[in-house]
């Protein structure tokens, strides 16, 4: 009894908890409130869906995704939104939820592919800036991509158009270069660019795809802890065929315990790797290093210290099991060719959607009266167990999404509203077959508490196997399905479950408490259990004694008593022979019996008249 | 329904007083099942549904917080901006207007945007504009159909098991994807657009329904659970006792179900207009009630016809109408026959409470 009531109260003391410790404020966007986090389409904003192709048809694995998504979430965060939700919807679509209203160029900006790119480093510095970048206003035209993402962050000087002339001095001097990791390639514009890049800028680090390959290309570390300028690229990602984790080997075959990444080059790939790493490996430090540029941004810049010639590289260093495996991930999702093309853009404004919200809730508040009003009628005193449950249950349903949008990011949208709405249907029908069951019983003769005890047993049944139909239902939708669907099995999953919970936890402890008050136990005509409404049968009390209504016709017989009494006669047959003799005493089966046959009789033979 | 009312012809149901011939007339409920399933698809074929925009892609731009709604200003603004284009326009609540055009590009849709707060007298951020493509739609529903494919495949795997009668999954399935037919039938017939809202109605339906004949099959179950050591009564019989005997339960919970959805319809159809809310509740209205009425009437006539065909229940049944013939041939009263047939469920010989009888420990 105490782990019951604890576990219902556990939920809202969590919530309290999370509350009280970890409010939701604006520089705690994830923190609980007391409030559960509504959808987009009831609070408003704009989401995109974006479907990820690839151009050669290959397939697009879960991890790809993931890294899809990461992309996706370091340009939006690093735009400056906060509160986006972004998350993979199917195999191949990812969702992407911005409160408020967004600009055409954000989207253009999400919806850039991603692109890996192997390049040379020609120089590394630390991350801050080494000149105030208005001071040098046309340093950042470096014919690359100063600063990743320029044409979103437009308003950072950084980011500015490089200009034709600058372009043209670029591909001038590599084009004078012996080979691109030559120093020569760095012109003015490049250093500039370089010495302003900081890239302590969160604007700086949200990536965007599109930088030219034939050009150099000055970029931050993907984490912002160094910048990069690197040489033109030499191998692209696509020619990646697979990159994998794993523990390397040692010197003589067997399996060290140092972690690191294995690349796979196909055909094409292995030929430019081979030139590239002949070509680095012998250079002094960090020109020997190549740079994996996911995204405009590097991943990482492994140096290289052998001339790869069969297209099978490792990069090893101070690797974890997990860096490793991040960084195998990046790149098998950066040596797919994917792009990402908009499949739908969707805005709601901020006043539609807390209209339908209002209105979604007025509606369920309606539901919910005309349910109070016609369980009250049904069911007379029981039906405020009906309420109280639906109460109870609706409370822990509010705390448990409440709680849900705090841990898991969970969003009320409207579908899910109009499943909570139909549910008050489902809750109640749990309570209306355990009613109906008591019922049962106390018309079996049953005193209430046995009946009670009885009727839950069979309830219990009945409700356990519906339930868990509805389990299945919401279960299977909810991993098979997409968008307003999955929100729609998820709220009918939890309200399902939280029934079950209230039926047993609540509901039936209650109805055992109340077997035991006299108003109930003794049938009251307001109780709704009254013997009145039930024709409960007689019930022997023992020495001779019944309880019941017809306590008090067994001593003063009346001739409509028997009216009243139970028989095993269908609508279409006979009438009721009475069960007290014309003296008065209560007859015996035979009796009763030999009455009964009289009257069939004669029923018969009036049928056969009319 | 004499002087308890409802109360007291509940208790006539479950004595079997009462009884209403659910399982005997079931030729009846199969013919109109079948008329009904058969309008359905002519319905669905000739008139077709009406797929909305998300299904046919293309701009959908919502003016709220207008005072004017008219819907001609809508069309002549578009007509204006974009010529050639069919616009669909719907009123959204008391002071929003819709509009839907086939794809524009991004300047049309500024554009229009502009020109249609221009129009309205509203400010263009009060117009949202919102574009899907074809496929949008079709892969959400593409992918529910799956699911709900799983789904039922589960569920009659689910009932074989618990009811140990695969017979009585079969009938249940059948009544489920009927009610779904008959609901959609409606949706088509009433003409209002299918949006993924709908969808998620009609994925409901399926759910109440399956659930709705999980109750009153597991109350036919109930009743026969001793059947074949017993003579007095047939599995069609006892079917039947549970249905009356379900019958005010059914009632009961259809009225509890269908009240918050009529709440739903009343608040999303006629004060907010199209939108989410009035695309599930007129599906789930229909959709609810006519999964309630086929548990009682397709469903557990369904399972009584199918069953009787199991070799063990055709036995049993020829035995019980034999001994009855007996019975009429010997001359028995005409009670005991009746008694017979009502069959209660609480006859069944050899039944011991055992320690069930005995008081119980309080907890």
């Amino acid at each position: 009894m105490l782990l019951t009531i604890l576990t219902i109260l556990l939920p809202f003391g969590a919530l309290l908890a999370g509350w009280q410790f970890d409010g939701k404020s604006n520089d705690n966007p994830d923190g609980a409130s007391l409030a559960p986090g509504l959808a987009l389409d009831l609070q408003g904003g704009t989401q995109v869906v974006l479907e990820a192709v690839t151009s050669d048809g290959s397939e697009i694995t879960p991890e790809a995704m993931e890294e899809a998504i990461g992309v996706i979430r370091q340009r939006v965060d690093a735009n400056g939104v906060t509160e986006a939700e972004i998350a993979s919807q199917g195999d191949d679509q990812i969702v992407v939820e911005i409160p408020g209203k967004v600009d055409p160029a954000t989207v253009a900006l999400i919806s850039q592919a991603a692109q890996m790119k192997f390049r040379p480093v020609l120089t590394i510095g630390s991350p801050v800036a080494t000149v105030q970048p208005s001071a040098s206003p046309s340093a950042s035209g470096d014919g690359a991509d100063a600063a990743a993402g320029d044409d979103a962050a437009a308003d950072d000087a950084a980011a500015a158009e490089p200009t034709k002339e600058e372009i043209a001095e670029q591909e001038k001097a590599i084009k004078a270069a012996t080979d691109p990791s030559d120093l020569a390639q760095i012109t003015p514009s490049v250093q500039a660019a370089f010495d302003a890049l900081d890239c302590t800028d969160p604007k700086n680090l949200q990536g965007g795809g599109g930088d030219n390959p034939n050009l150099l290309l000055v970029t931050c570390d993907q984490t912002g802890a160094a910048k990069y300028v690197l040489g033109p690229v030499e191998v692209d990602g696509t020619d990646l065929t697979s990159a994998t984790s794993g523990l390397q080997p040692g010197g003589n075959g067997a399996v060290s315990n140092v972690w690191g990444v294995n690349l796979d080059f196909n055909g094409e790939g292995t030929t430019k790797f081979r030139e590239t790493t002949t070509r680095l490996t012998p250079l002094e430090p960090p020109r020997n290093q190549f740079a994996i540029v996911l995204d405009g941004l590097v991943v990482s810049a492994p140096s290289s210290n052998a001339a790869i010639t069969n297209g099978q590289a490792s990069i090893s260093g101070s690797f974890t099991r997990d860096t490793a495996a991040t960084l195998a991930n990046q790149l098998s999702f950066g040596s797919l060719p994917l792009t990402f093309e908009v499949q739908g853009q969707n805005t709601i404004s901020a006043t539609l959607g807390s209209e339908q919200l209002q209105r979604g809730l007025f509606a369920g508040l309606i539901g919910l009266a005309l349910v109070v009003v016609y369980s009250l009628f049904q069911y007379r005193t029981l039906g405020l167990l009906t309420v109280l449950s639906l109460v109870v249950a609706g409370a822990m349903t509010y705390v448990v999404i409440a709680l849900l949008s705090w841990g898991m990011g969970y969003r009320l949208s409207l579908p899910g509203i109009a499943g909570l709405i139909v549910a008050i249907g489902f809750t109640a029908d749990s309570f209306i077959v355990y009613f109906e069951r008591i019922r049962d019983e106390l018309r079996d003769g049953r005193t209430l508490r046995l009946a009670v005890q009885r009727g839950w047993l069979r309830a219990r049944r009945t409700i356990y196997a519906a339930k868990a139909v509805n389990l299945l239902s919401a279960v299977i939708l909810y991993f098979m399905t997409v968008g307003g669907v999955r929100g729609f099995a998820f709220t009918l999953g939890l309200t399902t479950i939280i029934d079950v919970m209230v039926v047993i936890w609540f509901t039936h402890p209650v109805m055992e408490l109340l077997a035991k008050v006299p108003f109930f136990r003794d049938g009251h005509k307001a109780s709704g259990l009254s013997a009145d409404r039930l024709d409960v049968a007689p019930r022997y009390r023992g020495a001779g004694q019944f309880s019941g209504p017809q306590s008090a016709v067994a001593d003063a017989p009346v001739a409509d008593a028997p009216d009243r009494e139970r028989e095993l006669v269908s609508a279409q047959s006979v009438s009721k022979a009475p069960r007290v003799a014309e003296d008065g005493r209560r007859m015996t089966i035979a009796e009763r019996r030999a009455a009964e046959r009289k009257a069939a009789a004669e029923a018969a033979q009036n049928e056969e008249k009319h | 329904m004499a002087r308890g009312g409802f109360a007291q012809w509940g208790n006539d149901l479950y004595t079997g007083r009462r009884s209403y011939p659910i399982i005997q007339k079931r030729r009846v409920w199969f013919s109109i099942v079948g008329l009904f399933s058969v309008a359905s698809i002519l319905v669905l074929v000739f008139q077709g549904l009406n797929l909305g925009i998300d299904f046919r892609g293309g701009s959908e731009f919502t003016v709220s917080g207008t005072s004017n709604t008219d819907q001609d200003l809508a069309i002549d603004t578009v007509a204006e901006v974009v010529p050639g284009h069919e616009p669909h326009v719907t009123q959204v609540g008391p002071n929003g207007v819709r509009v839907q055009v086939s794809q524009l590009n991004n300047d049309q849709t500024t554009e229009l945007q502009n020109a249609l707060g221009e129009a309205y007298g509203v400010e263009p951020s009060e117009v949202t504009a919102n574009f899907i493509g074809p496929t949008w739609g079709q892969s959400v529903s593409m992918r529910a159909l799956w699911g709900t494919v799983v789904f039922v495949i589960a569920a009659a795997v689910f009932m074989a098991i618990y009811f140990r009668a695969w017979r009585m999954s079969v009938a249940a399935i059948v009544a489920m994807l009927l009610d779904v037919l008959v609901s959609a039938g409606v949706y088509a017939l009433i003409g209002w657009e299918v949006t993924p809202s709908t969808i998620i109605g009609f994925l409901t339906i399926l759910g109440f329904s399956l659930y709705d004949k999980m109750v009153v099959f597991d109350k036919v179950r109930e009743n026969s659970v001793a059947l074949t050591e017993q003579t007095r009564s047939t599995y069609a019989e006892r079917a039947n006792l549970a249905v009356n005997q379900t019958l005010v339960r059914s009632i009961n919970t259809s009225v509890v179900a269908l009240l918050p959805v009529a709440g739903i319809l009343f608040v999303g159809g006629f004060l907010l207009g199209a939108g989410t809310l009035k695309d599930i509740s007129l599906s789930l209205f229909v959709g609810i009630a006519v999964g309630a009425t086929s548990s009682i009437f397709l469903a557990t006539p369904l399972d009584v016809a199918l069953r009787e065909g199991e070799p063990k229940i055709a036995a049993h049944t020829k035995k019980v109408m034999d001994l009855r013939a007996g019975l009429v041939a010997e001359g028995a009263d005409e009670s005991m026959l009746a008694a017979a047939a009502s069959g209660s469920a609480q006859l069944v010989p050899g039944h011991h409470q055992g320690h069930t009888a005995q008081p119980k420990r309080r907890r």
